[in-house]
């Protein structure tokens, strides 16, 4: 489904990835972990579209596609969503007003029409309270006086509203409690299926008891450094990343 | 974004930009003692009505025009413009809408305005004024029954001289400033609005405005007063053809609130802003004033301005009454080569005054915007309080946003408070929206509309709608 | 002309007829500021620049200039900062040795009066001199290059670090008649060289004179320069000024104008921000009360990309006193990357005293966050009560939060004996029912223990 190859990325002429390739296939959820620096953001970021980056070299596609020749929209109908680290407060706009437009956009990229008025609330409804959500949220502008739990919620409500094919969540465990925590995790684990994929970024292991990945990535220094299955997480929880970086200098 | 996408997400075609070939009488072009008795002739007015023009008039041959705004215009040729321009002969002025020219209304239907079964079904009364002569005015005898006079000034001077002499100028002087003092001279039509005491005026009031004929000038003037304890809402659209000259509006509105009265007063001024050369486009100079003369009167101005090449307008309140409040609320796109001046004064002078504040500009293409304001409180304002927000969001790097507030305070228990922000559009919240897959220009759309917000729910409800879909057209353009 | 311009002119030429030849530059420019004066006169409150203050009582005067700088050395004692510093020192606009300081300036620092700088070297002061301030800024800008002949110079070789504070002192002196004068300071500070410079404006009580300053300070790349002004001049004093800065790239200039005293005050400060990264810091405080008038307006032109200003100004206004304050952020066409901020905050005590406040963006490009907020209004009620609800009487509580309100001007001050000498000001400016002298003396009392 999401094909990686060699890629080559800076940001004011430092390189932050340096070579990565990665593949994941359909219905597979990826961990990348790594420490502080390593560059973990900069890949769901670049997939994504964000414009502050340079791409040096290499590729990324999804089903065969160029990612990297898409418009930042077109990579989120095709189904590429990316779930923030530090979502952005956007005054006056009203949350439900942001869902329907971005579902009629994915919706009219599939060749479907709008949701009719009453589907679209019945819809909405059902996934506010699937994520412990009050209905008042759909009111208020988009993330704007959310606290951090209450933002990173809204990061998955609109996941699953919008059913991405492959959703890709930075660090979105960051300054949750073990409460919120469960809720995210819950909300994500919903959306596992034999079509859809995710790529989770994480410094902790900690959201690993709740999502359980295929497969986990260390990234070190703009590679990956070493790979391994869910056991691989928590022996990074006990022993820390510098083995990794020991066993990769040498 | 780059600031090219940017540039074509602004361009835009004006959509209200037809003429209605319609037979028209108009006056030569030219001003003179002659001009102004031949208007007053033209309406049947009352000596009295003569003399106080001509008063305004010779008054404003001594004034010069006001150079302080941040405007940059060719002077203009008083001289070369008509002063007069009716649809018809007025002894064939309609009665009411099934007598109404054909031809008008469809010109209304192409604007959207709400005049014939619309209107009925929105509820709201409408007096349309097309160049110089107030059309039809709609829902008149209905308004009547309850007490509520709503019908063109003319016809106000007409059938109630002594409320017109009572309060015409009384809140904006003849000679209050240089295009005060031309409208008082020359003014045409316009709308009068009377709600008696204890009042509500049943439904919303509403005058649509369009200038049509060539190289003319409208000049209407518009008074409404508010009884104790009476309440009116009043909604006002201007539009006008495209033209590659520019055409001057000067209108004078006053607004009069008694004891315990509220007037809101809302606009959605789309008049033609020229085309992206700056060729063509109104000129459009406008005193507005209220003056909250009762104890706990209530003046309310709501503004979209989206027109004009060239914006000069302050909607002012005058806070007179004692725990009297004004509120100013506006939005104002400029694009292509638009320029506006624009803001409000609140002039607190009785205790226990409130004033509100929200202005935002959005300025795009090589428009150039300018939020003018001043707050005044008077010694005797006592307990007197002021917000003010003032927001200016820039979109591309050719135009400009400039603030001007004026804050004069004279005494110690008063609160002001001044807030103001200039920025663009935040890359981060357009980056945000499309990786939701929404598109560059709706999400441009979206933030912009959120941004104005907080002045679009202070509309009546029909108009906001109108309102949000006006300031989409104006950044509509070619991205994707 | 008018009779007031008339009058200031033919001070001019009894001036002229007194003085021996001078450069032809000199006398060249010298007479372009007179035609500049007379053909743009005293400002007439319709120019928006003056809108809020009257000048007429300058205008009107008969003003002298002084002949001699003599002045009481116990009274200059009182009123001088304690401060260890480099010190130049003129009474009336005359350059007074006996009250100046110049022993072992430092190396790569030049401090002197004007005079002596045309006489020793008339050409490297005559290029600077004007570059920044010309005739054409305001009728008082004119008038002061009409009458230009002292003041100080202050010259930074790069690289160059001064210790010390410079204090450049005005002394107002009370006499027979009401004397004039129309200093001129120019700082050139070098290359990443870094100096702080005090300009305090003080004198007799019962001196009613007229000071015209033009000041013009140029920062060389990464110069740092702390500028105060500390003005305490007598009640009944005029005084107008304007201050002109050039920012090259990555250079900081912050500015303390703390204007306590004078009875009629003007003044401008315009910054040009010309090099990347470049930074200026406007930090304001203006007590006034009787009938004093206190009238700042500041400039901020950002004129690169990747500039910043930052601005703070605060204002306690009593009596019949009245205020404005005006501040103006320019963004040039093709600067971007800007951040400008403006705050503004006053305090009325009485209602009869006015504050007029303009706060102004004009901004011609999109890569800007400029924001600036102004508050005029009262102190925080809930506060108020926390102090009382400790047991202190309210007036004191509210003397107390008055004194706070000026202290966060006072907190960012970087020189003790400054702050402190404004603080105990500020305390004994307000209202006796606050009783609050007695408790900034105590305070300042234990800092110093």
């Amino acid at each position: 489904m999401l094909e990686v190859k060699d890629l080559h990325v800076s940001v004011d002429g430092n390189e932050i990835l340096k070579g990565l390739s990665l593949t994941i296939n359909a219905g597979e959820v990826h961990a990348i972990m790594g420490p502080n620096g390593s560059g973990k953001s900069t890949l769901s970021s670049v997939i994504a579209g964000k414009e502050d980056y340079e791409i040096t070299s290499g590729s990324v596609t999804f089903d065969g596609k160029d990612v990297l020749a898409m418009d930042i929209e077109e990579r989120a109908r095709a189904g590429l969503l990316l779930g923030f680290q530090y979502p952005v407060e956007i005054p006056g706009v009203k949350n439900i007003y942001l869902l329907k437009a971005a579902l009629n956009a994915k919706r009219e990229a599939l060749g479907l029409g709008e949701m009719p008025a009453p589907e679209f609330m019945k819809l909405i409804k059902e996934k506010i309270a699937a994520m412990k959500m009050d209905a008042s949220f759909l009111q208020r502008a988009v993330n704007e006086g959310f606290s951090g739990g209450e933002k990173k919620r809204n990061e998955i409500l609109q996941m699953i509203v919008l059913e991405p094919r492959l959703a890709m969540l930075d660090e979105i465990d960051s300054g949750l409690d073990i409460d919120a925590m469960k809720v995210v995790a819950d909300g994500v684990n919903s959306l596992r299926s034999e079509e859809r994929s995710m790529l989770l970024v994480t410094h902790y292991q900690r959201l690993l008891d709740y999502i359980v990945p295929d497969r986990v990535h260390v990234l070190v220094d703009g590679r990956i450094a070493k790979s391994g299955d869910a056991e691989l997480a928590r022996e990074l929880e006990v022993r820390g990343y510098d083995w990794v970086l020991e066993e990769s200098a040498a | 974004m780059s600031t090219q996408e940017m540039e074509q997400l602004v361009q835009r075609e004006y959509k209200d930009g037809f003429v209605t070939n319609i037979e028209s009488e108009t006056l030569p072009p030219g001003l003179d003692e002659n001009t102004i008795a031949f208007i007053s002739n033209k309406k049947g007015e009352p000596e009295w009505m003569l003399e106080w023009r001509l008063k305004a008039y010779r008054q404003w041959l001594k004034m010069t025009p006001p150079s302080w705004a941040h405007l940059d215009y060719p002077p203009i040729d008083y001289q070369a413009i008509s002063y007069f321009s009716a649809p018809k002969r007025p002894e064939d002025r309609p009665q009411s809408l099934d007598e109404v020219d054909p031809k008008l209304l469809e010109t209304y239907e192409k604007l959207g305005i709400p005049l014939h079964e619309r209107a009925a079904l929105a509820g709201v009364a409408v007096d349309a004024v097309f160049d110089s002569v107030s059309v039809v005015t709609t829902f008149k005898a209905e308004l009547l029954e309850a007490g509520v006079v709503f019908c063109s000034i003319s016809e106000a001077i007409r059938d109630y001289p002594e409320l017109v002499k009572r309060y015409l100028g009384s809140v904006v002087p003849q000679a209050d400033n240089y295009f005060a003092a031309l409208n008082s001279a020359v003014f045409t039509d316009g709308s009068f609005v009377y709600v008696p005491e204890g009042v509500v005026c049943p439904m919303e009031l509403s005058t649509y405005f369009r200038i049509n004929a060539e190289n003319t000038g409208q000049f209407e003037r518009t008074l409404i007063i508010c009884e104790d304890r009476a309440q009116v809402s009043y909604l006002e659209g201007c539009t006008a053809p495209m033209r590659d000259e520019n055409q001057l509006h000067a209108a004078v509105v006053e607004l009069v609130a008694l004891e315990d009265a509220y007037i809101k007063y809302s606009t959605v001024q789309n008049w033609y802003p020229g085309d992206e050369n700056g060729v063509g486009g109104i000129y459009n100079f406008v005193t507005k004033r209220g003056d909250c003369r009762g104890d706990r009167s209530r003046i309310s101005w709501t503004q979209v301005e989206t027109g004009s090449a060239i914006t000069w307008k302050y909607p002012s309140c005058v806070l007179r009454g004692k725990d009297s409040i004004g509120e100013f609320y506006s939005v104002a796109v400029t694009n292509g080569r638009q320029q506006a001046d624009t803001g409000t004064k609140m002039i607190h002078i009785g205790e226990g005054t409130r004033s509100t504040i929200v202005s935002k500009g959005i300025s795009a293409g090589r428009a150039e915007q300018a939020y003018r304001g001043q707050v005044k409180v008077g010694p005797r304002a006592k307990g007197a309080r002021n917000f003010t927000q003032c927001d200016s969001l820039l979109i591309g790097d050719q135009c400009g946003a400039h603030t001007f507030p004026y804050m004069e305070i004279g005494n110690s228990t008063a609160q002001v408070e001044h807030e103001a922000t200039t920025s663009k559009i935040g890359e981060d919240q357009l980056f945000y929206c499309r990786a939701r897959g929404i598109s560059e220009e709706d999400a441009v759309n979206m933030i912009v509309n959120g941004f104005c917000k907080d002045v679009f729910q202070e509309l009546p409800m029909e108009f906001a709608v109108e309102a949000e879909a006006l300031l989409n057209v104006t950044l509509e353009g070619a991205v994707g | 002309m008018s009779e007031d311009v008339k009058r200031f002119l033919d001070r001019l030429s009894e001036r002229s007829a007194n003085r021996g030849p001078e450069p032809s530059w000199i006398a060249a420019r010298r007479q372009a500021g007179a035609a500049r004066f007379e053909a743009l006169g005293f400002p007439h409150r319709r120019v928006e620049e003056w809108k809020y203050t009257d000048v007429r009582n300058i205008a009107r005067g008969d003003f002298v200039l002084a002949k001699e700088a003599e002045f009481s050395p116990a009274t200059a004692a009182t009123l001088a900062l304690p401060l260890d510093a480099h010190k130049l020192t003129f009474v009336d606009g005359i350059f007074a040795p006996r009250l100046s300081d110049l022993a072992d300036l430092p190396d790569g620092v030049q401090l002197l009066p004007l005079s002596q700088a045309l006489e020793n070297n008339h050409e490297a002061v005559g290029g600077p001199l004007g570059r920044l301030t010309g005739v054409d800024f305001s009728p008082f800008a004119a008038l002061n290059t009409a009458f230009m002949e002292e003041g100080a110079v202050l010259r930074l070789a790069p690289r160059t670090v001064v210790e010390k504070p410079i204090v450049l002192q005005f002394l107002s002196r009370a006499g027979e008649q009401p004397v004039m004068s129309h200093p001129r300071i120019l700082i050139e500070a070098g290359a990443r060289s870094e100096a702080t410079v005090i300009e305090h404006h003080t004198g007799e009580v019962a001196a009613a004179n007229f000071t015209n300053l033009v000041e013009e300070i140029m920062l060389d790349r990464g110069a740092i320069l702390t500028h105060y002004k500390l003005l305490e001049s007598p009640e009944q004093d005029s005084h107008v000024a304007s201050m002109h800065m050039e920012l090259r790239r990555d250079s900081r200039f912050t500015s303390f104008n703390l204007c306590l005293g004078g009875g009629l005050v003007r003044n401008d400060l315009v910054s040009e921000l010309n090099g990347e990264g470049a930074e200026v810091i406007y930090q304001g405080l203006f007590h006034a009360q009787g009938r004093q008038h206190v009238d700042n307006h500041t400039l901020a032109n950002h004129n690169s990309p990747r500039v910043r200003s930052w601005e703070n100004y605060k204002g306690i206004l009593d009596d019949r006193a009245r205020g404005v304050y005006n501040s103006k952020v320019v963004v040039k066409r093709d600067s971007s990357k800007i951040v400008a901020e403006q705050h503004s905050a006053n305090l009325l005590l009485s209602d009869r005293a006015e504050i007029d406040t303009k706060p102004e963006l004009e901004i011609y490009n999109d890569d800007v966050q400029c924001a600036h907020g102004a508050t005029t209004g009262q102190l925080d009620e809930e506060a108020v009560f926390a102090l009382r609800s400790r047991g202190i009487d309210e007036q004191t509580a509210r003397g107390l939060l008055t004194l706070a309100f000026a202290g966060e001007v006072m907190e960012q001050v970087g020189l003790d004996v400054v702050a402190e000498r404004v603080e105990l000001a500020v305390a004994g400016k307000l209202p006796d029912r606050y009783h609050l002298a007695g408790l900034v003396e105590a305070a300042v009392a234990l800092n110093e223990d």
